[in-house]
């Protein structure tokens, strides 16, 4: 055969096979199966990589992205204004919106003169890029730590997450801003 | 007559301006304006955001001119050569310009109507630093209601005056105009008379930044989540020549036909604007081109995509053919090939 591209190795793990006949002590498996066993005991002495899960967990990296948070201010504000931009950077397009403008005895609610009156996510969707934290300019949504990214449920309904389940709790914003002071 | 900017030359009518003579070559050399307006007569020369570098001042003088100039109010001379992006110190001015115009502009972007087919945003995308210099208090207005269809947000506006010549030269009886000098100057309608006309709402298309926006659209949507499509309507007030911005089946909003430099093509009449907001209304020509950069196409897959051809090695065919060899069956009594070696 002339030097073709048959003849070369490309991948470096080309083998010649060979037929051939095995001597006697190689025909009893005993070396073999010492080989095999010496590989099993080894293992018995690493480090597990498995971990009993409910009473222990694993460290979570710095830059886990858990379930979504709409953060208030430190005077329990939302700061979410319904820009736009979170929906718009969306690679999964979870995020939908409806904007309102805030009325007159609500500026303890709402930190800008427009807030997000419907702002669903929809966590089915959801890839948990944190893009849309990145996009957002009023350092409204976060993306938190919590250990339960989204919970299990019946419906596709249930995993359009609203402004119920998304807007920090009143008492956390309280215990951020005591924290502060 | 003859000029040159930036290196590219085109013959133009007297008493053409740098400015207009940029747009007809067109690209990136056009200087950005603010309150240039073709459709409006008089307007320019207030923002100082179209400055170029006059390099050759005409073939009878050709001498530089010492400082840089306001293309929209400059008339172009025989054998002029202006520089606009390709001077350093077009640029600088640029910026300069830029920061001065944000000085007093509230960064409230997320909130405004107006954010992604604003012309500072633009300007200042481009030109802006993403810094501050400016550690005083911004000037404040109280608000002001100018009846029921249009919005005044004295905060955001950089005072360029085009709606105070729409007022002037679209609508008969001006009742609005600027108030007050320097820091204290304000767009107003004189003793809070609501604007009633029915060209009024041209303002909204013409305001370069949010400071005058459509009431009925008020906060309704951003406007990249829309899509506009071109439409027309019988009108007996206006051509009815209309880009309608709608979400689902919904008409959320009417506005003019904007060209590339944001210019409308025709005025609209305020029934048209305002209160025509069914489907019924319109007849829908199509979709409404933008150009390529504009956040108005995020999500729009209309795009030509072409075909993607893979150029393969000879070689990687190679082994398919021995292959084929193999599976054939020649000596299958059905097969009319003859018979292979």
């Amino acid at each position: 055969m002339s030097t073709s591209i048959q003849n070369i190795s490309l991948s470096g793990r080309k083998k010649e096979v060979s037929n051939k006949e095995m001597t006697f002590m190689e025909s009893l498996y005993l070396v073999a199966i010492v080989k095999g066993l010496m590989i099993t005991i080894k293992h018995f002495f690493r480090k597990k990589v498995t971990i009993h899960y409910p009473e222990q967990t694993r460290e979570m990296s710095p830059v886990y992205r858990g379930r979504h948070m709409l953060k208030r201010d430190e005077q329990g504000r939302e700061n979410c204004t319904a820009c736009g931009l979170c929906a718009l950077s969306c690679p999964a397009e979870a995020i939908t919106m409806k904007a309102a403008e805030r009325k007159k005895g609500e500026e303890h609610l709402y930190r800008e003169e427009k807030y997000a009156e419907i702002y669903e996510i929809n966590m089915l969707r959801c890839i948990f890029c944190g893009l849309c934290e990145e996009a957002c300019p009023k350092d409204a949504i976060y993306l938190t730590v919590s250990k339960e990214l989204v919970p299990a449920n019946y419906d596709r309904e249930d995993f359009i997450f609203g402004k119920d389940k998304l807007v920090m709790p009143l008492e956390m914003a309280i215990a951020n801003s005591k924290s502060v002071n | 007559m003859k000029v040159t900017i930036d290196g590219q030359s085109i013959e133009v009518e007297p008493g053409t301006t740098i400015l207009q003579a940029a747009r007809m070559i067109g690209g990136e050399l056009v200087p950005p304006a603010m309150c240039y307006y073709s459709k409006l007569k008089g307007s320019g020369g207030k923002c100082r955001c179209c400055l170029v570098e006059v390099s050759k001042g005409s073939d009878a003088d050709p001498r530089p001119m010492p400082k840089l100039v306001a293309s929209c109010v400059t008339g172009c001379m025989d054998g002029m050569e202006v520089n606009s992006k390709s001077s350093e110190r077009v640029e600088e001015a640029r910026k300069s310009v830029t920061e001065f115009l944000l000085i007093n502009h509230p960064l409230d972007c997320p909130v405004c109507d107006q954010a992604g087919e604003c012309d500072l945003q633009n300007l200042s995308f481009e030109h802006g630093k993403s810094k501050t210099r400016f550690i005083e208090e911004k000037r404040t207005f109280e608000p002001e209601d100018i009846g029921p269809y249009i919005q005044l947000h004295m905060n955001r506006c950089i005072l360029c005056q085009r709606c105070v010549q729409v007022a002037d030269q679209l609508t008969d009886n001006r009742v609005h105009g600027v108030m007050d000098r320097g820091d204290h100057a304000n767009i107003s309608t004189c003793i809070s008379k609501a604007i009633d006309n029915e060209f009024s709402g041209n303002m909204i298309d013409v305001c370069p930044v949010g400071a005058l926006t459509d009431k009925t659209f008020r906060f309704k949507s951003r406007v990249w989540f829309n899509k506009p499509y071109n439409a027309h309507r019988d009108c007996d007030k206006c051509c009815g020549k209309t880009t309608v911005w709608m979400f689902g089946n919904e008409i959320q909003r009417v506005t003019g036909r904007k060209d590339e430099y944001h210019e409308v093509e025709e005025f609209i009449c305020n029934t048209c604007r305002f209160d025509k907001k069914d489907v019924n209304d319109w007849v829908i020509e199509g979709p409404r081109k933008f150009e390529k950069d504009s956040v108005i196409n995020q999500n729009n897959y209309t795009r030509k995509i072409e075909k993607v051809v893979i150029e393969t090695e000879e070689h990687i065919l190679e082994g398919r053919e021995q292959d084929r060899k193999k599976i054939s069956m020649p000596d299958f009594p059905l097969d009319s090939n003859p018979k292979r070696v």
